[in-house]
């Protein structure tokens, strides 16, 4: 059975363009993507198009690479050991021919756990990428740090405590200082590995409300396990299985009229 | 039928199974507790007899004071005093950097034969005996130098710090999770600040709690510090002459037989046992987590 559905004929269109209204722009694209750990193969020649101020969420069952793409494509691969071949663009220029700190300046990551940094204040928290990277300036910094407390819709919550530790918070709070910390540093894209899989349903509304306000400024990429937040969030789908990229298109038709049985199958809870 | 008296036999032994895991449970605590008062009685004990024994000669002098002539009583060990933090100076100053840096390497980047050569290296040397580290010392500095220094027995010390140091500091720098290397590298912030302002700085306590172990243990040494720094009578604060130290001063005056030395060695020990204490609690209150009394 599963076999079968494997030898389906498996070719998504690398961006479905004639579905959307307008020609986007392209922000970031992997082409033929294959991602190792040693010698397991996780990633099998995965090629797809972000394109800029969307959100695009990445479902697929446990297992099935999500995280290893998205850490693909901002170098986070390799910090875990992994290699990968292939290419990954951002802005039309290879990122593994450039300087790894300064591509993770330009794509910022959010991880499923919030993970503020335990030693240091909410202000620090937020402060710290631009305090290590040199760009701080003790006239900018406060400013930064009120700009994306505000953008991570955390700043009434906390204005009044920035000297609190950073872990004195709760998940959702701690999860959007995790945001408001990338925010900081000022990326072109996010990277988000299923960032409210940890929260409350509350909380997590609160993540998806942000998610809508930040692809006004930025390019997002999101994993989810949750069908109904890819639905709502994003504006293109891309469903991988077993390491292969099967399906990438509109959201609105990935869940109402996907083209490939496996997604449908996925996306009914048939399997996965 | 089977099933029903399986359920009975259950239900029979809820009532037992349920006081033997109290019963259990509470003799468990009790030897848990009693450890612990074992553990701070003997430390206790240490303490008050040396209180007991030192106080009463101590003196406002023996601060102050160089040892007296046999015969003559009183006089004090200032220069013991300053030879002890001199000798712990050079030793921290030789042996912390290597040591801190030396668990930096092998948690970060520890997985390979070089790190696992250096981590035996490290335990071996963890298990020698003090004595030998003296020896070490003796012949790599006091030999080519011809003369018994401060710095020998710095080398000395040092020699004992390091493994333990070492071994603090990765496991220290190994307890903090992965999540927090990679959200800083995520920000774009290069491998070696990651390093040092959020790995060192989350796993700071840890070293710092493994820094004053190993300061406190060699504090205390006195095997090693016979043949290199020797000890002296006299006042000397340079590093390249013999110098005298708490330790030393006990080992000798404890051993003499006048008993006015022998109260004098009490006292010295009480001197000792109070340094390390006060170097303690000044660090722990140096380091103290300012989110931890929140
Ligand atoms: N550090 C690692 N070393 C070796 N194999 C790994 C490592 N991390 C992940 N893998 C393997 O790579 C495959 C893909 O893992 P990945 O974490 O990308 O899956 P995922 O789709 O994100 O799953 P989940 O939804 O559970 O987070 C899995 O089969 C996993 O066992
Ligand atoms: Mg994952």
């Amino acid at each position: 059975m599963q076999t079968e559905l494997l030898e389906q004929p498996n070719t998504p269109t690398i961006l479905p363009i004639e579905t959307l209204q307008v020609m986007p722009m392209i922000k970031m694209s992997a082409r033929n993507v294959d991602a190792f750990f040693g010698k397991a193969q996780v990633l099998h020649n995965i090629s797809l198009d972000v394109p800029a101020n969307k959100v695009l969420a990445i479902i697929g069952p446990s297992g099935c690479g999500k995280s290893t793409l998205v850490r693909c494509l901002n170098r986070m691969h390799e910090v875990a050991g992994g290699t990968m071949a292939g290419l990954v663009l951002l802005d039309d220029r290879d990122i593994y021919k450039e300087d790894a700190v300064r591509i993770r300046k330009r794509i910022g990551m959010v991880f499923q756990k919030p993970n503020p940094f335990p030693t240091m204040s909410i202000f620090d928290n937020v402060a710290v990428g631009l305090k290590l990277n040199g760009l701080a300036t003790r006239r900018n910094i406060g400013e930064v740090v009120e700009r994306s407390l505000k953008q991570a819709a955390l700043w009434d919550e906390v204005k009044d405590a920035l000297n609190k530790s950073g872990v004195s918070l709760s998940g959702g709070q701690q999860q959007r200082l995790c945001i408001a910390r990338t925010l900081a540093v000022s990326p072109e894209v996010i990277l988000m590995d299923e960032p409210a899989s940890a929260l409350d349903p509350i909380a997590t509304a609160k993540i998806e409300e942000l998610i809508h306000d930040l692809k006004k400024k930025y390019t997002i990429v999101i994993v989810t396990h949750n069908m109904q937040q890819a639905a709502r969030v994003s504006d293109l789908t891309a469903f991988l299985y077993m390491g292969k990229l099967i399906e990438y298109d509109e959201t609105k038709k990935i869940f109402t009229n996907p083209s490939i049985k496996q997604t449908e199958d996925y996306i009914t809870g048939r399997f996965g | 039928m089977e099933r029903n008296k399986e359920m009975s036999i259950v239900n029979e032994n809820i009532p037992y199974h349920f006081f033997r895991r109290k019963a259990i449970n509470g003799a468990m605590l009790a030897l848990c507790a009693v450890s612990a008062l074992i553990a701070i009685g003997i430390l206790s004990l240490i303490f008050f007899y040396t209180i007991n024994r030192g106080a009463s000669y101590l003196s406002l002098d023996f601060f102050l004071q160089m040892p007296k002539p046999v015969g003559e009583t009183g006089g004090g060990m200032a220069n013991a005093i300053v030879g002890t933090v001199i000798l712990i100076g050079i030793g921290s100053a030789i042996g912390l950097p290597i040591g801190v840096m030396a668990g930096i390497y092998l948690a970060e980047h520890g997985n390979n034969k070089f790190a696992v050569l250096v981590r035996f290296m490290t335990d071996v040397l963890s298990g020698v005996p003090s004595i030998v580290a003296g020896v070490v010392a003796y012949s790599l500095v006091v030999i080519p130098t011809k003369h018994f220094s401060a710095f020998a027995g710095g080398v000395a010390l040092a020699i004992l710090m390091i493994p333990t140091v070492t071994r603090t500091t990765e496991e220290m720098v190994r307890l903090v999770p992965q999540s927090y290397r990679e959200a800083g590298l995520a920000l774009g912030i290069p491998q070696w600040k990651t390093t040092v302002q959020i790995v060192l700085r989350t796993a700071f306590r840890g070293i710092v709690t493994g820094i004053l172990l190993a300061v406190a243990r060699v504090a205390g040494e006195t095997a090693p510090l016979l043949f290199t720094a020797l000890g002296n009578r006299f006042w000397s604060t340079s590093l390249d002459q013999p110098i005298a130290s708490l330790s030393v001063f006990v080992y000798d005056y404890a051993k003499s037989p006048f008993e006015d030395w022998n109260n004098q060695a009490w006292a010295a020990a009480l001197v000792l046992i109070i340094l390390i204490s006060l170097l303690s609690l000044s660090v722990r209150i140096v380091t103290r987590n300012r989110f931890s009394s929140r």
